[in-house]
């Protein structure tokens, strides 16, 4: 059975056809577009995906507006449901703005916006994420953003480290990230959000296929369970 | 009544912005200036005549809207 995908669109996404092609070409999925203003998502999903972008153009802080849409409170409703929802990049600063996940995306610390291919360390790869991951210690994927140096007041941080909650972290720390932390996940286990790009790091011709075992741990954590 | 909100970065949380207008400052000579935060003002115009009671209805916007209180502290004042 393909695994159904959504794939959310906001005004100045741009990450989203790239989000698409990944699913279906990492694990043959099925893979709607939905749009912002939709207070309704398609039923029996398997996962939606947040894309990467500029939603709302960042204005007043990146993913502020995004995190208020109509789409958004349909995504609340499936994640408490155990639905599985990525966010990446400004979908990662759509799901924390959303409060769905803890901390928030601050400007980089060089001021720089910073776009290169960066080696990740996988944290826990007991997540529905991650399992496909093997023994691999690190990944390759790529970077693009302007606001990616994760914050959290230290109880918070205490608590993410605590309870296992760092997905990936920088091999080599980019933008300032407090504990190098590039990606999360909720408490539940059915939320990650990451500044890093699995959809842009899918097969070989795009320098790296890495992200696409992320793709592949949904669909076996879908099968075992 | 005119409304303005004022937003920053809490004490504590890295301003890069500031770092690099307080730099930009040095460079001009100004050596004496030290710990320079950007915020942001929001200016409008509210209907109604209670002063204390749009203090409330902006505090709730700022926690809803336009502060994001992980990371920034507000200021709201009606005139």
């Amino acid at each position: 059975m393909a695994l159904k995908a959504a794939v959310l669109v906001f005004p100045g996404s741009n990450c989203d056809r790239d989000c698409k092609t990944a699913v279906e070409t990492t694990v043959g999925g099925k893979v709607e577009m939905v749009w912002h203003e939709e207070s309704t998502l398609p039923s029996g999903l398997d996962l939606i995906v947040i894309p990467g972008g500029f939603s709302y153009g960042d204005y007043l802080r990146c993913g502020a507006m995004a995190s208020l849409s109509p789409v958004m409170q349909a995504v609340k409703a499936e994640a408490e449901r155990g639905v599985s929802v990525l966010g990446i990049c400004n979908g990662f600063q759509i799901l924390c703005e959303a409060g769905m996940l803890p901390g928030a995306l601050l400007r980089n610390a060089a001021l720089k916006y910073v776009c290169k291919p960066i080696e990740l360390k996988i944290e826990n790869r007991n997540t529905r994420f991650t399992n496909a991951y093997g023994n691999a210690q690190t990944v390759w994927m790529t970077q693009g953003n302007g606001d990616g140096n994760f914050f959290a007041e230290p109880d918070v941080l205490k608590d993410i480290e605590d309870n296992n909650q760092v997905v990936f972290r920088y091999a080599e720390n980019p933008n300032g990230s407090v504990n190098d932390i590039a990606g999360i996940i909720n408490k539940a286990g059915n939320v990650l959000g990451m500044m890093p790009h699995p959809d842009r790091a899918f097969e070989d011709a795009l320098g790296s296929a890495d992200g696409a075992p992320l793709f592949q741990s949904i669909v076996n954590a879908l099968q075992t369970a | 009544m005119k409304a303005k909100v004022h937003v920053y970065l809490k004490p504590g949380v890295l301003d890069v912005q500031g770092k690099a207008v307080e730099g930009a400052l040095h460079g001009l000579g100004w050596d004496g200036v030290s710990n320079v935060r950007v915020g942001k003002l929001l200016e409008f115009d509210l209907d109604g005549s209670d002063q204390e009671a749009a203090k409330g209805e902006l505090k709730a916007m700022c926690e809803k809207l336009l502060a994001n209180t992980v990371i920034e502290s507000y200021k709201v004042e009606v005139a």
